[in-house]
This record gives structure tokens, C-alpha cells and sequence, in this order.
């Protein structure tokens, strides 16, 4: 009895589920494997192996990587130092950072776009400075930029919830058994971290291997990855066959990820506190 | 338990007050009996003050939607989860829809104002409706050099070789769609805008290539935007798009290389999805009435082909050679013919090799 009334009150999420992520998933399958004249064929999946498709893949990889590994390295210490504050508003400066996101992500980009242009803020500030300019704008630079600038919440939170976490009584036993702060780190706040670590970075590098908008703003058209083709396929070529093998493959590369957490996070602690 | 059934309640008066919400919308529509047109346009291309002159003269409701591209507006079409009833869209897109027999003729005998449109631009449409019986020209123009006097001189800008230019490294904006980026390097090779030969599109390609390192951007909508900030030198351009930059920056200079360009045309046409086309040819013969194309001039700032613009504007804007293109410089530009399904992949695919190298 009970049971059943739990299954009616999941009816609506249901709905939604089949409609809106099973449904559309199951029509992109369908375009990847099949032709223009809707029959079966592997014309388009193969198409990926094209040097443009390639290029676009190893861009999107390369940038995706490194968006994310500058997140880690900022977010990190900052994790550290967030949680080891032992004030009363130690929620707040998270509030701080948790701030910008409360923006749309696009008006934060056209002002990164603003801020670097030629003749934008920043040069002009070096140029009173008699300092010359610097031209990054419309370049993979900028797109890594963008990303880091996007993303590093997503980064910083699952890191800074698992750090919080860790009782002090066990970093005070580690240091009563004579462990300095190298072995503390590397022995008990590494370890009892991963799986922050690990979700931030899947939380960073999906988005990044996906997106297009990013790089279409500060790339200037210049920097094109996954995303972009797909975007193009869909909106200015009519390929839609094309740009759902695309997707299909890209969606390959999230599941490996998604796999990746599951292993290092089998209860989901590392998104657990947002 | 209790909060159970509460949550049950709050769950079961939201989707009642939604489906009740939907059912008065319907209702309404039902209970009035207003003549509605339902009109697709590009963004900011035309101005809101004519529809509600429209609207309050004819008692005919319009509901106006936007699009950015024309790839966009015939994904948008053939979705077809709206029935419009009348489209304004390039002329290659208008002549691809025709060919697929989705465009209905236009009775233009029934028409008040056609007598404004000026013959020499409905020849040039001839190009894509040769029988002049389905398409209405709203606005054309050329597509050439906006640059920037200060850093590049007048002799430069007379042929497309100057980009590719090496001084002018991150300097040059080119146009961020596949057809207008490659008219340029074909029209340098000498080859025509509309060529599908593959060997000629490669070396065009092979051009582009060379010339990527030394864009600044690949745009569409903000190159105005860039050139009026002096961040670029050189920019690949629509000439109405130019007349609205030269207006903020008086560096700024338009030109249409001696090679050839291409001459677009913006033309209305009433799709097969039309359910009102009494309703839709009363909107065309509005938009050719002399108050009506002066105001759409007014606000788009783009060449009209209507007569009556001419005859209105200041005479500093008639003698602009930038907002009414001489006749000379008409005569070496072409209009874009509409490609094959084969032809247009084959140009995205070279389009996205260009993109995708490093």
C-alpha cells in the first residue's frame, strides 16, 4: 500500500524522465546509427575518425584538461585555508564564492569579453601604465580562461565539503604518533579528499568538453571544439545524422567520467552538502 | 503521513491550475474571432510601430517571431510545430524553399502599393523567382571592406587582396558563415560566389587556411560593434551593417573591391504553411507603402528597394554610395544561388575544416 502511493507521488518525475531524458536520448541513438533516408548505417559514426572531427576532440580534450587542471590547483589550497578558518562566518566567504554563479554565465562571459579586448579595461589600465597591451581575446587562451573562470565553484565546493569533514581528533592522532605535516597531508587529508577531488574534477571537465558557448564568445569563432561542430551540424548544415554521432560520442566520454566517480564516490559524498 | 498528503494536494492544485491556465488561453483564442497572421523575420528587421499601424488598421493581430540565420529560420520551418504565414529570408534560402515546392504565389495584382518597388532590384530577384510571382525584396545590399581609415589606406581596400595582407595580423574580422567567408577568397581566385566545383572551393579553402592566422575573429553580429571600438582594421561585411558602424566612427570607410562581391537580397514569400493568405498579402501591400517603407528604412537603415525611400530620404543619405550602391558596382556583384544538399554539406565541411585548423 504504502509503496504504491510512494511509486503515484514519483509519477510526475517520471513523466519528466521519459519525456525529456529518456525519449530525446533514444532519438539521438537513432540519428547517430541511421542515414539521411533513415536507414541503418554507420556512415556517420565513422565520420568522427575526419581530421576535423579529430581536431575537434583533441582541442576540446586538451582544453577541457587543462580548464581542469588549473581548477584544481587554485581550488585546492583555497579548500584548505577556507576550512581551516575557524571563525563564525566561515559559511559566508563560501556564500562569497558561491556568488557569481548566481549570475548568468553568458553576461559573466561578455564582460570577460569586455574586459579583454583590444581597447578594452584592462589594456587601457596597462596602457596608462605605459605598460603595452596584451592580446589574449579570441584565442584558445581565452577559452581556458573563460572556462576556469565559469566552473571553479564546481571545483571548490566538493573539495571544501569533504575537507570539512575531517575530524580534527584524527589529524590531533596522526600528529600525538609523531607525524609531521608532509606525512599529515599526504597520509589523511589527501586520501580522505579523493572523492571531492574527484567530483570536482568531473564537475569541471564535463561541462568543459562540452561547451560550446565559451569558446564561441572568447574564441571568436577562431577555436572550434566538440561542441561547436555539433552546434553547427545541427543549426547552419542540417546534418543532423552528423550531430547526433557526434553527440553519441561525446556522451561516451561522460559516461567514462560518470564511471570514474562512482568509483571513488559510491555514496555521493562529495555533492552531498549542495 | 500528514505531510504526505499535503505535498499530494500542493502537486495536484499546481497541474489543475496549469491545465486551467492552458484551457482559458485556448478559450480565449476561440472566443475571439480576430483574423491573426503569424509573421517570421530576422531579428530587429523591422519596426514594431508599423505592426501596430498594421494591427489597428486592418483589425488583423500579428504575432511576430524572430531568427537569427537563415539555416535557422528553415530548421525552424520545417520543424513545423508553427504554421507562419508569411517569412522574410535570403534569397538563396527563398530559392531552395521554392524548389522544394513550399512557397505559394503571391497575387500581387491584388496589390495597392507594388507599383513602389523598384524594377531594376525585382529584375535582380529574377535570379531566384524568375517568373516574379513569389517573392516581395524588403531590403538588399552589397557585402564588402569596412575599415578603418587611420590604419588602412583607400588604395588598399580596392580588391580583396588585402586580406591577406600580413601587416594587418589580428587586424581583419571575417564574416562567420560559410557562404560569405568563402566569396571573398573565390572572388580573389577569380572563380564565381556560386561555384561547386570541388577543386575550385578546395583552393579556396587552401586561401582561408592561409589567411586564419591572421583573422582576429570570425563574426557576425558584433563585427559593427568591434569596428566602432578601432579593435579590428579590416572588417568582411553586409554594407547596411557598414552604414550603421560609419554612423558611430567617422575612421570608418566602406568599399566593394573591384574583384566582384556578392549583392544580397532580403525577400518576403508566403509559405505552404500559410492559413491566412488574404491576410499575409495585406501585410506585404502594407509594407510597400510609402510612410510604412520610410519608417522600416528608418529603423533597419539597410538599401530599400522600395521608390519612395529614394525619392523621401535626405539627400546626403540619397548620394551615400554605402546606403544606395551605384549602379556600376551592382553590376559586378552576384547573387548567391541556392546549393544542393550535397553542395551545401560539401561547403560545411570544408567550412568546419577551415574552423577546426590550428
Amino acid at each position: 500500500m504504502n509503496n504504491l502511493k510512494k511509486q503515484l507521488l514519483a509519477g510526475p518525475y517520471l513523466i519528466w524522465i521519459i519525456g525529456f531524458i529518456v525519449l530525446p536520448m533514444i532519438m539521438i541513438m537513432i540519428y547517430a546509427f541511421t542515414n539521411a533516408d533513415g536507414a541503418f548505417s554507420l556512415e556517420y559514426l565513422s565520420a568522427i575518425t575526419t581530421t576535423t572531427n579529430l581536431n575537434a576532440i583533441a582541442l576540446s580534450l586538451k582544453l577541457g584538461f587543462l580548464a581542469t587542471l588549473i581548477c584544481l590547483v587554485l581550488s585546492y589550497p583555497l579548500a584548505m585555508i577556507l576550512s581551516s578558518f575557524n571563525f563564525k562566518h566561515q559559511n559566508f566567504v563560501v556564500f562569497i564564492f558561491m556568488l557569481p554563479m548566481w549570475m548568468n554565465f553568458l553576461l559573466r562571459i561578455m564582460a570577460w569579453k569586455l574586459l579583454l579586448s583590444k581597447n578594452g579595461v584592462f589594456n587601457s589600465v596597462l596602457h596608462t601604465l605605459g605598460l603595452g597591451s596584451f592580446n589574449i581575446l579570441y584565442s584558445p587562451t581565452a577559452v581556458i580562461l573563460g572556462m576556469v573562470y565559469d566552473y571553479l565553484p564546481f571545483m571548490l565546493l566538493p573539495i571544501y565539503n569533504s575537507m570539512v569533514r575531517i575530524r580534527k581528533d584524527i589529524i590531533e592522532a596522526a600528529q600525538d604518533l609523531g607525524a609531521n605535516n608532509i606525512t599529515v597531508f599526504f597520509k589523511i587529508i589527501v586520501p580522505l579528499t579523493l572523492s571531492g577531488v574527484v567530483s570536482g574534477i568531473v564537475m569541471v571537465f564535463v561541462p568543459a568538453l562540452t561547451s560550446f558557448a565559451v569558446s564561441d564568445i572568447l574564441g571568436g569563432g577562431k577555436v572550434l571544439l566538440v561542441g561547436n561542430v555539433i552546434e553547427q551540424d545541427f543549426m547552419q548544415g542540417m546534418q543532423w545524422n552528423a550531430g547526433s554521432a557526434l553527440s553519441f560520442v561525446l556522451m561516451i566520454f561522460v559516461f567514462i567520467s560518470m564511471a570514474l566517480v562512482n568509483q571513488f564516490d559510491k555514496d555521493g559524498e562529495g555533492t552531498a552538502k549542495w | 503521513m500528514k505531510k504526505r498528503i499535503i505535498s499530494v494536494m500542493l502537486i495536484a492544485a499546481m497541474t489543475f491550475s496549469l491545465f486551467s491556465a492552458c484551457g482559458k488561453q485556448e478559450n480565449e483564442n476561440a472566443s475571439s474571432s480576430r483574423e491573426t497572421i503569424t509573421v517570421l523575420n530576422y531579428g530587429k528587421y523591422l519596426d514594431e510601430d508599423a505592426l501596430r499601424t498594421f494591427e489597428e488598421e486592418t483589425g488583423i493581430t500579428v504575432k511576430y517571431e524572430e531568427y537569427e540565420s537563415p539555416e535557422e529560420m528553415y530548421t525552424k520551418y520545417k520543424s513545423g510545430s508553427i504554421d507562419y504565414d508569411v517569412i522574410c529570408t535570403s534569397e538563396y534560402m527563398i530559392e531552395r524553399l521554392i524548389q522544394e515546392n513550399e512557397v505559394n504565389e503571391i497575387n500581387f495584382s491584388a496589390f495597392q502599393n507594388y507599383d513602389n518597388v523598384d524594377p531594376t532590384i525585382i529584375d535582380f530577384c529574377g535570379s531566384f523567382d524568375p517568373e516574379h510571382k513569389y517573392t516581395l525584396p524588403y531590403f538588399y545590399g552589397t557585402v564588402g571592406i569596412l575599415y578603418n581609415k587611420t590604419m588602412v589606406d583607400e588604395s588598399e581596400v580596392q580588391s580583396w587582396d588585402v586580406l591577406w595582407d600580413k601587416k594587418y595580423k589580428n587586424e581583419i574580422i571575417q564574416e562567420n558563415s560559410v557562404r560569405d567567408a568563402f566569396m571573398p577568397a573565390l572572388s580573389k581566385l577569380g572563380y564565381s560566389i556560386n561555384t561547386t566545383d570541388p577543386s575550385e572551393l578546395r583552393e579556396a579553402l587552401d586561401l582561408l587556411i592561409e589567411q586564419k592566422p591572421l583573422v582576429y575573429a570570425y563574426m557576425v553580429d558584433e563585427t559593427g560593434d568591434e569596428m566602432i571600438a578601432g579593435n579590428a582594421a579590416l572588417a568582411v561585411l553586409y554594407s547596411g551593417e557598414a552604414a550603421y558602424a560609419m554612423d558611430f566612427n567617422d575612421d570608418l570607410a566602406y568599399s566593394v573591391p573591384k574583384e566582384g562581391s556578392n549583392i544580397w537580397i532580403d525577400a518576403w514569400f508566403i509559405p505552404k504553411s500559410c492559413t491566412n493568405q488574404s491576410g499575409a498579402q495585406k501585410f506585404l501591400d502594407f509594407l510597400c507603402r510609402d510612410d510604412i517603407a520610410m519608417l522600416n528604412f528608418d529603423y533597419v537603415y539597410y538599401t530599400s528597394p522600395m521608390l519612395s525611400v529614394l525619392q523621401d530620404q535626405d539627400e546626403d543619405v540619397r548620394n551615400d554610395e554605402v546606403i544606395n550602391p551605384s549602379k556600376e558596382t551592382l553590376e559586378r556583384c552576384e547573387v548567391y544561388k541556392a546549393l544542393s544538399e550535397k553542395d551545401s554539406t560539401y561547403y560545411s565541411n570544408l567550412w568546419q575544416e577551415l574552423k577546426s585548423t590550428q
